[in-house]
C-alpha cells in the first residue's frame, strides 16, 4: 500500500474514533446551576459574541466573572468570538446574552461537537502528520504506526470529545512550533509557540525549553554574528505576535492587568480538584494545607516547578539538538506523544497513566465507556504495532541492553498494568468506605503522580547521561 | 502459528473496539424490532410466537432465529428484566442498549471465524510483506466492511452472525467439506429466509461441484459421474434441519400462520425479492404516481397511511431487505474477487459499497425529516472513505497487472456522488422546496444509484458469462 493511503487511513481511524467519543455525554450535562465546561466554552462564545472586547475580562452586570469568567489568553477569546458568530448564524438562541445560559439541545450538541473537530482537522492532524514524516526516524511504516499511535491517544480524545476542551489547538500549536523548529524554521517555530502561549497559559511549562533551545541555537551560531540576528529576529516574531494577540488591551494597563489577573488566579490556591500533582500526594503525608501559608505555598511550588525542568533546560542550552529538545519538553505529560518513535514502550506507558489520572473526572461525566474502549484500544495497538516495528527487542529500552534490566522493565510495566485496571474497576464499580469518600480519587492521584515522577527522572537520567545509541545524534539547524 | 495471526487477531479487535464506541449512536426501530422478538420468545410459549401481535414488529424470521432470540433472552435478563416485558413497547434503558449492542459484538464472532477460514484458503503469497498479501486484504475488506458496520453496529441488525454462517459454508465448500457447508447454508435459511434468493444458485454449485464427482479433461461436466448416493446425503441434511426448525409448529398446525409472517404477500413483497435493486424504480414509480394522484386530486391525501407517503408498497421491503442485500452482495464480490475468480469482480465490489452507503442512507433521511440531526453522518462519511481508500489502494496493487480499475465513466459516476451528496444533504434542505417536496433528495439518490447498480450488475454478469471457466481449474488442482 502506498504511503498517502497509508496516512489518509490513519487519519480517518483518528477522525472515527474522535467523532465516536463524542456522541458521550459531555462535562456538567444536564447539572444546572453551573453545569461544566461545556456550559463554559458556551458562555464564552456568549460573552465575546455580545459584549466589547474591554468587558470580556471584567466583572459587569451583563458578564458575571463567578459564572465560568473568561480565564485563558485572549487567542482562546477569539476563537470563540469565531464559533460564536458562526452559532448566532445557526441558531441565535444558543448565544443569546444571559437567556442562553444551561442552554441544552441535541442540535447544540453537534454544533460544538463540530467545532472541535473542525479546528482538529485544520491544526492538530497537519501537525501530527508533519511531525511522524519529517522528524521521525524510520521505515515509512513505522513512521506511519508512530502516527497512528499518537493519532489515537485517549487522554487527549477523551478531554476534547468527551468532556469538552480544545487543548488539541493548544498543543497542535505548540507541535507546529516543535516542527518549525525542529526542521530550521525557526521564526515559524518561534511564531507557533508564541500563538500557543497565547491560547492557553499552561504552555508557559514548555516555555524554558523553547527558549533555552532557540537560544542555544543562537549562541552556537555565534553571539557575534549571524546569531545575534537569529535571537534579534526571533525576539521580534515573539513580541510582533504577542502584541497582535493582545491589541485591543493594550491601550489601558488596567486591561493587561486583569487579563493577568484572570489568567493567574492565585487567590485560588494549589488544591482545586484532586488532581495528580506534588501537591495532593504530598498533603496525604503532611498537611500542608494548613502547615504552610499559601503565599509559602505559591512561592515553593513555582520554585520547585522550576527546578524540576531546569537541568534539562541547561543541558539543553549547551547542546541544542532536536532530542535533547525533546527529552526537555516531557516534564509534561502531552508531549510524551513525541517520544513514541525513540521510545515507544515508555510513550505507550506515560501515556495510558496520563489517561487514567483523569478516571475521576471522566467518570463524572460519564464517560466510562470511551474511557475503557480507547484506553484497550492504544494499549493493544501500541504494544502491537511498535512490538513489530522494532527490530530488536532492546531498543523499546534506552538505557541499558542487557536482557536482565529489559525484563524488569516488562515486568514493571505489566504490573503497573494490572494495577491501573484493578484501580479502574474498582473505582467504577465499588461504592468508597464512608469514612474516607475520596479514597478512590486519591489513590488514583497518588498512584498516577508517582509514576510522573519516576517518568521525570527517568528522562532526565536520559538526557544527562547521553548514551552513544545511534538516536541520540540529530543534526542541529 | 499464534505470530502468524498476530494480524488478524489485530484487525479483529481493532474494528471490535470501534463497535464499542458506536454503542452509544443512534439505532433505528431494529432495536425496538429485536428487543420485541427477545420479550415475544422469553415470555411466551413457543405455540404463541407467531401469533403475538401485541408490537406491530411481530415476528417474522424463520424459527431458528426464534431460537437465537431465546437463547439470548436468557442473558438479557441480567442486564434489565424490564426488557423482556412485551408490553414495554419502545423500552430502551441504557442497559438494554449495552446488551443488544454487546449481544451484536459478540455474535459478529461467528463472522470473525468464518472470514479467517475464508482467509485459509487464500494463496500463499509468498516474500510479501503483509499489507500485500491476499489473505490480510480479504481480512480488512471483509471484517471491516464498512456497509456491514453501518447496517449492524448503528442502524441495527444481526448481519455480521448471518454472514458469518454463509461465509463459512461458503468457506467450507473451498476446503472440501461439503456436507458441513451444505448444512450450514440449511441452517442460514432457518435463520433469515431472505438468503432463499441466494438458494438456486447455491443448489446448482452443489450439484455441480459435489453430485458430479468427476471433470473430462477439458473441465466440462462428465454426466456419468453422477452419485446419487452424495445428491441422497445432501438432501437429507437439509430436508432434516428444515424438519428441526418446523417440525414444532408443523405438529401443532400453526404452518400456515408461520408461512404467512414469513411472508407478507397483502403487502405486495413477493416480486420484490428477486431483484434487490430495482426496488428503486418501483419506489419512484410509486411516489411519482401518489403524488400525481393527489395533485391531480385523484387521491384524497387523508386516506394515505403515513406509510405510503414516504415509501409505498416497498417501504418494508427497503426497511427489511435492503440492509442485508446490498453488503452481501458486495462481500460476495469481495470474497470471489480475491480467491481466484474473473479480475473484473473486485472494482464492483468497491463501486457497491460507494452506492451502498448512498442506499442506507434513506433510512437516515427519514429520520432526519422526523427528528433529529445528523450525528452520525460524518461516522457514515469517515467508515465509508476508509474503506474505498483501502479498497482501492490495495486491491490496485493486487491487481495491478489488469491495468486500471475502472474506466473513465465510472470513476465520473463515483465522483458525481459527491454533489448528489452535497445536494441532498445540505443545498437541499435550505431551498424552499423542502417543505412541499421533501422526498426529492430520496428520490434523486434513489434514481442515481439504481442505475449505478444496474450498470453494475449488467456488466458483473457479463464478466462471468464471458470469462474463462475456472471451476475446472479449481477442481484440477
Amino acid at each position: 500500500m502506498e504511503n498517502w493511503s497509508l496516512v489518509s487511513v490513519c487519519v480517518l481511524l483518528g477522525l472515527t474514533t474522535r467523532w465516536a467519543v463524542s456522541f458521550s455525554s459531555y462535562s456538567g450535562a444536564g447539572k444546572p446551576p453551573m453545569f461544566g465546561d461545556y456550559e463554559a466554552q458556551r458562555h464564552w462564545q456568549e460573552v465575546t459574541y455580545n459584549l466589547p472586547v474591554q468587558e470580556w475580562y471584567f466583572n459587569t452586570t451583563d458578564n458575571d466573572l463567578g459564572y465560568w469568567g473568561l480565564d485563558y489568553p485572549p487567542l482562546t477569546a477569539y476563537h470563540s468570538l469565531l464559533c460564536g458568530h458562526v452559532a448566532k448564524l445557526i441558531n441565535p438562541a444558543w448565544v443569546e446574552l444571559r437567556t442562553s445560559r444551561g442552554f441544552e439541545s441535541a442540535a447544540h450538541k453537534l454544533f460544538m461537537r463540530t467545532t472541535v473537530l473542525f479546528a482538529d482537522i485544520l491544526i492538530y492532524f497537519p501537525a501530527v502528520i508533519l511531525y511522524c514524516i519529517y522528524l521521525s526516524d524510520g521505515s515509512s511504516k513505522r513512521k506511519v504506526a508512530t502516527a497512528l499511535c499518537i493519532l489515537l491517544y485517549p487522554g487527549l480524545i477523551l478531554i476534547d470529545y468527551g468532556h469538552f476542551q480544545y487543548n488539541s489547538v493548544s498543543l497542535a500549536l505548540t507541535l507546529w512550533g516543535i516542527v518549525g523548529l525542529g526542521l530550521g524554521w525557526n521564526l515559524l517555530g518561534a511564531l507557533a509557540f508564541s500563538l500557543a502561549l497565547n491560547y492557553k497559559q499552561m504552555e508557559l511549562y514548555h516555555s524554558l525549553p523553547f527558549f533555552c533551545f532557540l537560544l542555544g541555537k543562537c549562541i552556537k551560531q555565534g553571539l557575534m554574528g549571524r546569531g545575534l540576528l537569529l535571537l534579534v529576529k526571533i525576539s521580534l516574531t515573539v513580541l510582533v505576535t504577542f502584541a497582535l494577540c493582545w491589541w485591543p488591551f493594550l491601550s489601558d494597563p488596567q486591561q493587561i492587568l486583569q487579563v493577568l489577573h484572570r489568567l493567574f488566579p492565585v487567590d485560588r490556591g494549589l488544591f482545586e480538584d484532586k488532581v495528580a500533582n506534588t501537591w495532593c500526594s504530598l498533603n496525604v503525608l503532611i498537611k500542608i494545607k494548613t502547615l504552610l501559608s499559601r503565599d509559602t505555598q505559591l512561592l515553593l511550588s513555582f520554585a520547585l516547578t522550576l527546578l524540576s525542568i531546569l537541568p534539562s533546560s541547561i543541558k539543553l542550552l549547551t547542546k541544542p539538538t532536536l532530542w535533547q529538545f525533546k527529552l526537555a519538553l516531557v516534564s509534561d505529560e502531552k508531549p510524551v506523544c513525541l517520544m513514541m518513535n525513540e521510545l515507544p514502550l515508555m510513550a505507550v506507558w506515560f501515556l495510558l497513566i496520563s489517561t487514567f489520572s483523569m478516571l475521576p473526572l471522566l467518570l463524572k461525566d460519564g464517560l466510562l465507556l470511551p474511557y475503557t474502549v480507547t484506553s484497550l484500544a492504544f494499549l493493544y495497538l501500541g504494544v502491537y504495532l511498535l512490538s513489530h516495528q522494532i527490530p530488536c527487542l532492546t531498543d523499546v529500552f534506552f538505557c541499558s541492553n542487557r536482557k536482565g534490566a529489559l525484563h524488569l522493565v516488562f515486568l514493571q510495566f505489566t504490573v503497573s498494568l494490572v494495577a491501573m485496571a484493578g484501580l479502574s474497576f474498582t473505582s467504577m464499580v465499588l461504592e468508597p468506605p464512608a469514612r474516607l469518600p475520596d479514597l478512590f480519587p486519591v489513590l488514583v492521584s497518588v498512584f498516577s503522580f508517582l509514576h510522573f515522577l519516576a517518568m521525570l527522572l527517568y528522562f532526565n537520567l536520559v538526557q544527562l547521561t547521553e548514551p552513544s545509541s545511534k538516536k541520540s545524534q540529530k543534526k542541529t539547524n | 502459528m499464534i505470530a502468524e495471526w498476530s494480524w488478524f487477531v489485530a484487525l479483529a479487535f481493532g474494528v471490535s473496539f470501534i463497535k464499542c464506541l458506536l454503542i452509544n449512536a443512534y439505532h433505528s426501530t431494529d432495536f425496538e424490532v429485536h428487543r420485541n422478538w427477545l420479550a415475544v420468545t422469553h415470555s411466551l410459549p413457543v405455540s404463541q410466537w407467531y401469533y403475538e401481535s401485541t408490537s406491530e414488529w411481530t415476528l417474522d424470521y424463520p424459527p431458528f432465529f426464534a431460537w437465537f432470540e431465546y437463547g439470548l433472552s436468557h442473558f438479557a435478563k441480567y442486564f434489565d428484566k424490564e426488557m423482556l416485558v412485551v408490553q414495554n413497547l419502545n423500552y430502551a434503558s441504557p442497559a438494554t442498549v449495552l446488551f443488544q449492542r454487546l449481544s451484536v459484538i459478540f455474535t459478529d464472532l461467528v463472522f470473525i471465524y468464518a472470514v479467517k477460514e475464508c482467509c485459509k484458503c487464500c494463496r500463499e503469497d509468498k516474500g510479501k510483506d503483509l499489507l500485500g498479501k491476499s489473505s490480510f486484504i480479504l481480512a480488512t475488506l471483509l471484517l471491516w466492511n464498512f456497509g456491514l458496520l453501518i447496517v449492524d453496529h448503528i442502524h441495527f441488525q444481526y448481519n455480521g452472525f448471518l454472514f458469518g454462517v454463509l461465509l463459512l459454508s461458503v468457506a467450507r465448500h473451498f476446503q472440501k467439506r461439503h456436507l458441513e457447508g451444505a448444512l450450514l447454508f440449511a441452517v442460514l435459511l432457518n435463520l433469515k429466509h431472505i438468503y432463499l434468493y441466494v438458494a438456486p444458485a447455491y443448489g446448482i454449485f452443489l450439484l455441480r461441484c459435489f453430485c458430479f464427482t468427476q471433470n473430462n479433461a477439458d473441465g466440462s461436466l462428465q454426466w456419468r459421474s453422477f452419485s446419487p448416493l452424495r445428491l441422497v446425503a445432501l438432501g437429507l441434511i437439509v430436508l432434516s434441519t428444515f424438519a428441526v426448525s418446523f417440525g414444532p409448529f408443523i405438529v401443532k398446525g400453526q404452518l400456515q400462520q408461520v408461512i404467512s409472517r414469513l411472508f407478507p404477500f397483502k403487502r405486495g413483497l413477493c416480486h420484490a425479492y428477486w431483484a434487490p435493486n430495482i426496488w428503486a424504480l418501483y419506489n419512484i414509480a410509486d411516489k411519482a404516481l401518489s403524488i400525481l394522484g393527489v395533485k391531480l386530486k385523484l387521491l384524497d391525501m387523508s386516506k394515505f397511511s403515513k406509510a405510503s407517503m414516504t415509501g409505498g408498497l416497498v417501504q418494508e421491503f427497503q426497511h427489511s431487505v435492503l440492509p442485508s442485500v446490498s453488503p452481501l452482495i458486495t462481500l460476495i464480490c469481495t470474497l470471489l474477487s480475491i480467491l481466484d475468480a474473473p479480475d473484473s469482480l473486485f472494482a464492483y465490489n468497491i463501486y457497491l459499497s460507494i452506492i451502498f452507503v448512498k442506499k442506507m442512507k434513506t433510512p437516515f433521511l427519514k429520520a432526519l425529516f422526523t427528528l433529529f440531526p445528523t450525528t452520525e453522518l460524518p461516522i457514515k462519511i469517515l467508515l465509508m472513505l476508509l474503506f474505498t481508500i483501502f479498497s482501492f489502494s490495495s486491491l490496485t496493487k493486487l491487481f495491478s497487472k489488469s491495468g486500471p480499475l475502472l474506466n473513465s465513466v465510472e470513476v465520473a459516476y463515483l465522483l458525481g456522488l459527491v454533489p448528489l451528496e452535497l445536494i441532498c444533504e445540505f443545498v437541499y434542505p435550505l431551498t424552499s422546496w423542502q417543505h412541499t417536496l421533501p422526498f426529492i433528495p430520496l428520490l434523486l439518490t434513489s434514481v442515481y444509484c439504481a442505475l449505478g447498480v444496474l450498470y453494475s450488475f449488467i456488466r458483473l454478469y457479463l464478466s462471468v458469462l464471458a470469462a474463462p471457466s475456472t471451476t475446472g481449474k479449481a477442481k484440477s488442482q
